[in-house]
């Protein structure tokens, strides 16, 4: 069975998502419990995976016992491994979360629920761990349906039309990567990820123009999908709209998942020489991303719905992502990968504990935000402890994220990005201590509430430690991040 | 407020066409189930021949109406059959890999059959299982689709 590790990671979930409808029939309140059993198998096998990758370096699994070429081959290296962790503990933390505020807020459609939120967590997986291109889109597209669908359950009306719009994007994104795929496909004749960026560049003389196209067909699907400015219109009104546990999931993997779909088809696929002297599509997207950070830092300052607010500083978020991708040098990724874990922990802790609030007294706006921490104070102080780590207080973890992104822009020559990031800190304590301001120092008009039920609270608090650890031992993560990112570049 | 029919019922209860389909409903099923049993060595196969087998029950709701439809098949059972057509596949996948081998690698299932039987007849077992599955969703769309109108 040991050997099969590499597969039960996306069949696991799969399989749940499939039960849980028969489950669902005869008790409904088994759906969580299976869930989170899965999630935490999930979590148990890539823990393995990660002790056999760091011991005997690459895992492959070949489906069905086809050989690599012809068949779809499952690749665990360090980068995979690492998202594998991620993704498990993150959709765990949400599952435990998810239990109270999806009786809340969608008790007619539980099963319903749990089989879509399996089905995305079955999606992200895939997406991580194939080694095929192909594959790859086909899980790409059973993530992005399952997230038009678990937005579009949200209670109002406009989470249909976020849905919709989200929908609409998200195809046109998907054909492109299609494309893309399609036609790297037609130059080589392969879609193992290894075999083909093996053959691109013979394919590259013999063909420029089609590969040049299949890379700016990828980047531009890419920057959809991960809501890169501009192309970050859909991702505003589906985080406000959608039900609190899919906001914080979406917001902490989805977008990350782009974010490694990036890494992996600029540097596995077409290579750092490609992407940085052939057509530098790095600096051009380092640059998108510098306007990204600024742009989601001042629209995020101008909004009062407290979960727009956060989707806006999500769009500069991602930028920071993006930066650290285009500066292309071993200590940018490092900060650009780092940032995708970081962001994980503090954006899916501060839409959870947006979404106990809103749970316990269904306030939004920021200015009725008034005293809360004296009536939520758990909840609240973690939601401070994430927010001062977006802002990038030395201690937590979104500091050292920033502090290797600067560190790496300045190596590369482009001291503006430093300027830009520094400018985006300022920014981002604008809008963050705004809130705390209402939240710790005010009088407090909601009588009768109380802090957010245990099994919402402990997830939440779960996450605000993660954001404190990760910024303690940061030394440990880095050095393997910067592991990873050496083998990338 | 009432509800007010667009056709009447003297209008829908067309004589020719509810005793044709009647006839031609258990040919289609048959025909899906040709497609489907002949997929994995000729074109066909279980999604092709799901759709089939879900027309069939479309072609009666159309021409009898959605209660009839529902009768004979409920939306429960739908929601059933859609998950139990998913696991016949992911069963037959665990299947191998409990055997020793890799996921979907049929040969290693132990059957006193040739191997390349084996895999001849998995094949066929994933094809129904998708089968099964694509008949439930075609037609539980095709409900949900309908029964929204009616429903208000």
């Amino acid at each position: 069975m040991i050997q099969n590790f590499p597969i039960l990671v996306v069949i696991l979930p799969l399989i749940t998502a499939f039960l849980i409808p028969l489950i669902g029939w005869w008790r409904k309140k088994y759906c969580l419990y299976i869930s989170i059993l899965s999630i935490l198998s999930v979590f148990i096998i890539s823990i393995y995976l990660l002790n056999s990758v760091m011991a005997s370096g690459v895992v492959r699994y070949d489906l069905g016992g086809w050989e690599p070429p012809y068949g779809i081959e499952y690749v665990v290296d360090l980068l995979s491994i690492f998202m594998i962790i991620l993704i498990a503990f993150i959709s765990l933390v949400i599952a435990i979360y998810s239990k109270k505020s999806v009786e809340k807020e969608l008790s007619d459609n539980i099963v319903a629920f749990y089989t879509l939120f399996m089905l995305l967590i079955a999606g992200l997986l895939g997406i991580v761990i194939t080694g095929d291109l192909f594959n790859l889109y086909v899980f790409l597209e059973i993530s992005s349906l399952t997230a038009y669908a678990l937005i579009a359950v949200g209670e109002k009306r406009d989470a249909l039309l976020a849905s919709f719009n989200y929908l609409i994007i998200g195809t046109i994104a998907a054909c492109f990567i299609l494309l893309g795929i399609g036609f790297l496909y037609m130059v080589t004749g392969s879609l193992n990820i290894a075999d083909l960026s093996a053959k691109l560049p013979e394919a590259y003389s013999l063909y420029p123009r089609v590969v040049l196209a299949a890379m700016i067909f990828f980047v531009v699907g890419l920057s959809i999908k991960m809501a890169l400015f501009p192309l970050h219109t859909w991702l505003p009104n589906a985080y406000t709209h959608a039900p609190s546990v899919v906001s914080a999931l979406i917001a902490a993997l989805m977008t990350k998942v782009g974010a490694y779909m990036m890494i992996r088809i600029m540097f596995t696929v077409f290579g750092i020489h490609f992407v940085t002297e052939v057509i530098p599509v790095t600096s051009i997207l380092s640059w998108v991303a510098a306007i990204a950070i600024i742009v989601g830092s001042i629209n995020a300052i101008a909004q009062t719905d407290i979960k727009r607010m956060l989707a806006y500083s999500s769009v500069s978020q991602i930028g920071y992502i993006v930066l650290g991708i285009g500066l292309a040098n071993s200590i940018g990724l490092t900060g650009g990968i780092l940032h995708i874990i970081n962001h994980a922990f503090m954006k899916g802790c501060l839409f959870l504990a947006v979404g106990a609030v809103i749970y316990q007294t269904g306030i939004r706006d920021i200015r009725d935000f008034q005293g809360i921490g004296k009536k939520m104070p758990y909840t609240m102080a973690a939601f401070s402890i994430a927010a001062l780590s977006m802002v990038g207080v030395p201690p937590l973890c979104g500091f050292f994220s920033k502090w290797f992104l600067a560190l790496g822009s300045i190596e590369s020559g482009k001291w503006i990005f430093a300027v830009i990031i520094l400018l985006s800190s300022l920014l981002n304590a604008g809008y963050f201590f705004r809130v705390l301001e209402k939240v710790w120092f005010g009088e407090s008009p909601h009588e009768g509430v109380d802090e957010a039920p245990k099994s919402m609270l402990v997830p939440i608090l779960i996450l605000a430690a993660g954001c404190i650890l990760l910024g303690i031992f940061v030394f440990i993560q880095s050095s393997f991040i910067k592991s990873i990112a050496n083998t990338l570049l | 407020m009432s509800k007010k029919k667009i056709i009447s019922n003297e209008q829908r209860e067309s004589v020719i066409v509810r005793t044709i389909s009647r006839i031609m409903i258990p040919f289609i099923q048959l025909f899906g189930l040709y497609v489907i049993i002949h997929g994995e060595t000729s074109p066909g196969g279980g999604f092709q021949g799901g759709v089939i087998m879900g027309t069939s029950i479309i072609l009666l709701a159309i021409v009898f109406d959605l209660e009839e439809a529902e009768r004979r098949i409920s939306r429960k059972s739908l929601t059933a059959l859609m998950s139990f057509g998913l696991l016949i596949y992911s069963g037959i996948g665990v299947l191998d890999m409990l055997s020793g081998g890799k996921y979907l690698e049929y040969t290693k299932l132990p059957l006193p059959l040739p191997a390349h039987e084996i895999s001849t007849l998995s094949m066929l077992g994933v094809e129904i299982g998708i089968g099964i599955t694509v008949m439930a969703v075609i037609i539980l769309l095709f409900f949900y689709m309908v029964g929204d109108q009616n429903a208000t």
